[in-house]
């Protein structure tokens, strides 16, 4: 569309346009902030900002009472979640050089299985493994995590990572084994860095996924030995049995959105083509 | 999802497929050495899992009273089939996987076109918006949604007061209607922008010069949606409708979250979750996953016969 010719109200209607999606996407947001920010007393007003603005649920969540479900959830939210995502997209950049640039039978095979495991229902995992890790003691561990968070990434790696691997120029490949170099030292030398950017959106689309899993979280893990944030947050209790757990827990979904909205920030164009090539040819 | 053919494919081993040269056999060999262990990892993680769910499934087995496990055959389905709190579960779900994807797909759509035909100075920062819901935890989302509703912390009583229905003690997850409006906002807001990314995505596909065209023979805007638009992304749409029903189907954190099943606003996910961990009926619960996996294997089938998905083209496979 040709900006120029557009007249000063169309435009106008363009941004009015605008800022509704942007309010839509961020209100929530905002109200979960200035939540986070209030006083125990000044919850009940009905208004959606603080009256006065306060860091005690922060202090709370990182220093005081609920350090201890906080801090060691978090920890284990970011190891479990960074673990899963290496592995899968170590496993998926393999799978989705081959299906991309190989050929060889059962390629269709893998895509249909990274589709129907894509769209496996969570919880029908779960139950057999809840008995499964208590037998074998994977119940409340860190790999007792990791393991099932595959089933959650592994099948998108493969899918965005193959699409982006199809638009890599592959007669530089060909060139280089022109050149003498083996099919492995092709893959290694001149795909990997053109994968590289892929590969790395590969990686943040993922670690979300992985990052917002609850059902997992809350069925396998009892303690803060392994459990998650997600899952900690349904655990948060008040000060006392009468006050509820409402500002630590506006608290710390802030503080476990601000890594996903700085990402957002910075790579957006990246997620969005990763997001949409998987599925529809951007 | 068809086979990509020979354009794509590494020439002269797809021309020829038999007899097989060496290196197409090698060619071959490396193929599944790379993509193997991803093939394997997610049957492990899935099937293996499923299968063992069908196995336990048929046994009376509670984790509180090991030595009383025995065969049943398929008792544990009967139980579960004919007890009222099942289908009353089928059918929560059912009506919040619909009207969820109802209302996404008409707001995404809003949202893809608005993306789409946005300002180029005001593009990038809608679409950073717009991921902001899509990235952020579930369980996060239901929070703020749960707390802006709630009687004691909420926002949204004084602020609609003057709405019929609404008042200052409108105690929203007290009763099944209001409970499960909320869920589904929560919902949407959190899952409508991957709906729209995807359609934005389709949006592009759509050649300008059908459009102009249309335009030049005097199409309304309305006419050439029906007409031009619409007909050229169905793909997409059909995508991601299909992946959106599915994973609406699942919902489970909100209703953990919000309401714990209360009010009669339990889906399937969280009966599963009630009889294997809360309850520690194995063999109950296990039937009910292997049933909910049925569900969505049904959907899925009825998606692709009965709307004729064509996931190759989606996939950019010609």
């Amino acid at each position: 569309m040709d900006e120029g010719q557009l007249s000063r109200g169309t435009k106008a209607w363009w941004w009015v346009a605008g800022v509704v999606v942007i309010v839509y996407a961020l209100f929530p947001v905002a109200w979960i902030v200035s939540l986070s920010f209030k006083t125990a007393s000044d919850l009940g007003t009905g208004q959606f900002l603080p009256t006065t603005w306060v860091w005690d649920n922060y202090d709370n969540i990182l220093r005081g009472d609920a350090q201890d479900l906080f801090l060691s959830s978090l920890r284990n939210s970011i190891g479990i979640s960074l673990i899963a995502t290496f592995i899968s997209v170590v496993l998926a950049t393999f799978a989705a050089y081959a299906i991309a640039r190989l050929d060889f039978p059962g390629k269709r095979l893998i895509l249909t299985t990274a589709l129907a495991v894509a769209i496996f229902p969570v919880i029908s995992i779960v139950t057999p493994l809840f008995n499964l890790w208590r037998n074998i003691g994977l119940y409340d561990t860190w790999p007792g995590l990791i393991i099932p968070y595959l089933s959650l990434t592994l099948p998108i790696s493969i899918w965005t990572l193959s699409a982006f691997f199809r638009q890599i120029p592959w007669e530089l490949e060909q060139a280089a084994q022109v050149d003498g170099a083996t099919t492995w030292q092709a893959f290694r030398k001149v795909i990997v860095p053109l994968a590289t950017p892929g590969v790395f959106t590969t990686a943040i689309i993922s670690f979300f996924i992985a990052w917002n899993d609850f059902v997992y979280g809350i069925s396998l893990t009892s303690t803060d030995a392994a459990r998650p944030v997600p899952a900690a947050l349904a655990f948060f209790t008040g000060a006392s049995q009468f006050e509820e757990p409402t500002g630590p827990i506006a608290a710390a979904a802030v503080v476990v959105t601000i890594p996903v909205v700085v990402l957002v920030l910075l790579f957006q164009r990246r997620i969005v083509s990763g997001l949409t090539q998987g599925a529809v040819k951007g | 999802m068809s086979v990509t053919e020979a354009p794509d494919s590494v020439g002269s081993a797809a021309a020829q497929p038999a007899p097989a040269t060496d290196r197409a056999r090698a060619e071959r060999r490396l193929g599944w050495y790379l993509a193997g262990p991803a093939f394997v990892v997610m049957l492990l993680v899935t099937a293996y899992p499923i299968a063992q769910a069908f196995y336990e499934s048929l046994f009376k087995f509670r984790l509180t009273d090991p030595d009383a496990r025995e065969f049943n055959w398929l008792n544990n389905y009967l139980v579960v089939l004919s007890d009222g709190v099942w289908w009353q579960a089928v059918g929560v779900t059912v009506l919040i996987t619909v009207i969820t994807v109802a209302i996404e797909a008409i707001l995404g759509f809003a949202l893809a076109l608005v993306m789409h035909r946005a300002l180029t100075t005001l593009r990038p920062i809608l679409r950073t918006a717009i991921l902001v819901p899509y990235a952020i935890i579930t369980v996060v989302s239901a929070f703020a949604w749960f707390y802006a509703f709630d009687i004691n912390s909420g926002f949204v009583n004084s602020w609609f007061g003057w709405l019929p229905g609404i008042s200052e003690n409108t105690n929203w997850f007290g009763e099944f209607g209001t409970s499960v409006t909320v869920i589904i906002a929560s919902e949407i807001w959190k899952t409508t922008p991957f709906i729209s990314l995807l359609l934005l995505a389709g949006l592009a596909q759509v050649p300008e010069e059908l459009q102009e065209a249309a335009k030049v023979d005097g199409a309304t805007w309305w006419q050439r949606m029906y007409k031009v638009t619409i007909p050229n992304m169905k793909a997409a749409i059909m995508v991601a409708l299909l992946f959106r029903t599915l994973d609406a189907f699942r919902i489970f954190d909100n209703v953990f979250i919000m309401t714990q099943g209360a009010n009669d606003t339990e889906v399937v996910s969280f009966l599963a979750y009630r009889q294997t961990i809360s309850r520690l009926e194995i063999g109950l619960g296990s039937a009910v996953s292997v049933l909910l996996f049925l569900c969505v294997v049904l959907i899925s089938f009825l998606f692709i016969k009965l709307f004729k998905v064509d996931l190759a083209s989606a996939r950019g496979e010609r």
